[in-house]
């Protein structure tokens, strides 16, 4: 216990000396926290539309007051001709363009039927969909409303079906709910990741191991000297960006934290069974470097943080179940956003404890003090 | 007594690769400050890698103080002190935590076995809240020799512990080992530098894995065979090539200011001549004794032949 006592003692003592090592350890990941959530926004507002009049009616001015209004759309121009909003869109200051035709309230009051055409620039995919979708939705309410001065006597005569939705967890579908905590699994996975696995190549590169190697030091207490160090820095920076995550974005666990911190504290023990397996077969920390970064990565992109698992095909969910990382973003997200209870995560749990078990166990055999 | 022994060792890395160790054998007794000499890439640092338990050999058996390297390597790792030929402590520890930290893995403390560091550390003690990455090569070794010391090992291993050191430091080291030497502890050390051989008891001469020759430094001098003569002239690089061409001359090498040599069968006269006839001017010609250095180039020609 001693020895273990001063293996830690002396870890601590050289993680809070390196200078450099220190805020990429906490204050990075806390930058990333107010900056990726940001970026990574799926929410559309301010589509630029360019609207291109050739009827100059009553009804397409209440059209396009209603689009207006709805807080999506910023009318850009408000042309006579389709060429100039073309134009429009090709120097990307309009991303939609809606033409109505000459004699649109004509034909609407005489033949009950009038067209309008939508034209969306798709270089931005997302903004071209959601933006036509809502724009669809404005120009479907609308009709409802022709309808209704038309007849009002009889409004169910219209016999239209409305789908209305309801989300589930988060109702509002607020993309940042969802995103933060999945990004705080990232950041504890890349920082605690990358120490680890550097951590032990750092001490065969400056040669430390060779005169540590000749101490009577036990195998397991070296090891444990360098995994409790780091697990204790996961903890805290899992902490601290699950305050973060309250302060600035509101987001408030509804589950139990004990549950989720219990996870966590699994989860970091497999993580940094994985990191050590990779200082073990590294000679030097660029190898260990690209060889972490190269895993990470898959971890990040198969993890379901960007893409749902559920939608992968069969041969990519398999390697998204093999990587610790997507457990631990289901379980995060479960518990943050569901509250979810033992019970719906004993699955995850039973895995990462697997993975913890043969990471580890995998990164003690390989680790030799003699060649 | 023989404290450490090596029976038929040999090593070699990696398949098919030339062997760091071919077949060496060589004791040191109890007490002993033993030298092992030779140039970069003899096999000096592997012998200490084993001896250390830090790597096994291929074949053949070693002990360190009784113990036998591959089964007991347990207890042989809480008796012996190991200074490898790169510096290995932790450069953002201080001299004082490093030296603490050691003690410490070893199951002791400094105050315990102070009095066999005392004379080294206190050199360095003035700096003891520096970290080790920023002291001299001379303090650097210092702190890594306190470091090796601090649990009163049996046998200390110095791998080239005088490399990259300027010349008083060295010195001053081999003065240390002396006096280490003294409190009885049992010292291996390697070294490239012929001229520190003297200051060993025994010496083993080691080149491509191979050991030339055991002994004392008298006696391997002594065991010079012939007659070594000092030559200079006004032109040393032509005179080494006149030399050479000619009949009766062994071996011919430079030595700093001066060429040695022997003769194979011709005579002083004979050479003084055939160099004058050369247009060679202040010609020098002197009987000298070998140092260490003749001896190792003898051994090396000889075994190569």
């Amino acid at each position: 216990m001693r020895t273990l006592r001063l293996l830690l003692e002396k870890e601590f003592r050289q993680i809070f000396r390196d200078k450099g090592l220190l805020p990429v350890i906490f204050i990075l990941p806390l930058i990333q926290l107010l900056i990726m959530p940001l970026a990574a926004n799926f929410d559309v507002k301010n589509i630029n539309l360019a609207v291109v009049d050739r009827d100059h009616s009553t009804y397409t001015q209440q059209l396009v007051s209603k689009i207006a209004s709805s807080g999506y759309f910023h009318i850009t121009g408000y042309h006579n001709d389709y060429t100039p909003a073309l134009r429009q869109i090709e120097r990307e200051k309009a991303d939609i363009i809606m033409e109505v035709p000459a004699h649109f309230e004509q034909d609407l009051v005489k033949e009950n039927k009038a067209f309008i055409y939508l034209a969306a620039d798709a270089i931005n995919g997302t903004k071209a969909g959601l933006g036509s979708a809502y724009l669809t939705s404005i120009l479907a309410d609308y009709n409802n409303e022709v309808r209704l001065k038309w007849l009002p006597a009889q409004p169910a005569a219209a016999g239209t079906v409305d789908l209305r939705f309801s989300n589930w967890f988060n109702p509002y579908m607020n993309y940042r709910l969802f995103m933060v905590p999945g990004i705080l699994v990232l950041l504890v996975t890349m920082v605690c990741g990358f120490i680890a696995a550097l951590n032990i190549v750092k001490e065969k590169e400056i040669g430390t191991i060779e005169q540590i190697n000749v101490t009577p030091v036990k195998k397991w207490q070296f090891i444990m000297g360098k995994m409790i160090p780091f697990w204790v820095i996961g903890m805290v920076d899992f902490t601290l960006g699950l305050l973060l995550a309250r302060l600035v974005y509101g987001i408030i666990p509804v589950g139990n934290l004990a549950l989720l911190y219990m996870f966590l504290a699994v989860y970091l023990v497999a993580l940094l069974g994985f990191g050590l397996l990779i200082s073990t077969y590294s000679d030097n920390q660029l190898q260990a470097m690209f060889v972490a970064f190269f895993f990470i990565m898959i971890f990040m992109l198969m993890s379901g943080l960007f893409v749902s698992v559920d939608n992968m095909p069969g041969w990519a969910k398999v390697i998204a179940m093999l990587t610790p990382v997507t457990h631990f973003v289901e379980v995060v997200r479960m518990i943050v956003l569901k509250g979810s209870k033992f019970s719906d995560i004993q699955f995850q749990l039973l895995v990462e404890v697997m993975f913890a078990v043969v990471l580890n166990g995998w990164a003690i055999l390989n680790y030799r003090k003699t060649s | 007594m023989e404290t450490v022994t090596l029976h038929n060792i040999s090593k070699t890395y990696g398949k098919g690769a030339t062997p760091a160790l071919k077949d060496v054998s060589f004791s040191v007794n109890k007490g002993e400050l033993f030298g092992l000499i030779g140039p970069d890439g003899a096999g000096k640092s592997t012998i200490f890698r084993i001896l250390t338990t830090l790597l096994l050999a291929d074949e053949g058996t070693a002990t360190v103080g009784g113990l036998d390297v591959v089964k007991d390597y347990h207890r042989i790792r809480s008796s012996v002190g190991y200074m490898p030929g790169r510096f290995s402590l932790y450069q953002d520890l201080t001299i004082e935590e490093n030296l603490t930290f050691f003690a410490t893995l070893f199951g002791t403390t400094v105050a315990a076995n102070y009095e066999l560091i005392k004379d080294i550390y206190r050199q360095i003690a003035p700096f003891k809240d520096r970290r080790a990455g920023k002291l001299s090569g001379g303090m650097k070794q210092k702190l890594a020799l306190c470091c090796a010391l601090v649990h009163k090992p049996e046998v200390l291993f110095l791998d080239e512990p005088t490399t990259g050191v300027d010349a008083v430091s060295r010195r001053e080291f081999w003065d240390m080992l002396q006096q280490l030497k003294q409190q009885g502890i049992t010292i291996v050390v390697s070294t490239p530098y012929m001229d520190e051989a003297r200051r060993c008891e025994r010496i083993a001469l080691i080149q491509a894995g191979s050991i030339l020759s055991i002994d004392t430094p008298d006696a391997i001098i002594n065991a010079y065979p012939g007659q070594l003569y000092a030559l200079k002239a006004a032109h040393i690089p032509h005179l080494l090539n006149d030399v050479r061409g000619f009949e009766g001359v062994g071996q011919c090498y430079a030595a700093g200011e001066y060429l040695h040599m022997v003769f194979r069968s011709g005579s002083e006269e004979h050479l003084l001549a055939f160099l004058e006839g050369k247009g060679h001017k202040d010609i020098i010609l002197k009987k000298i004794k070998p140092d260490i250095e003749d001896c190792f180039i003898r051994l090396l020609t000889t075994t190569h032949q």
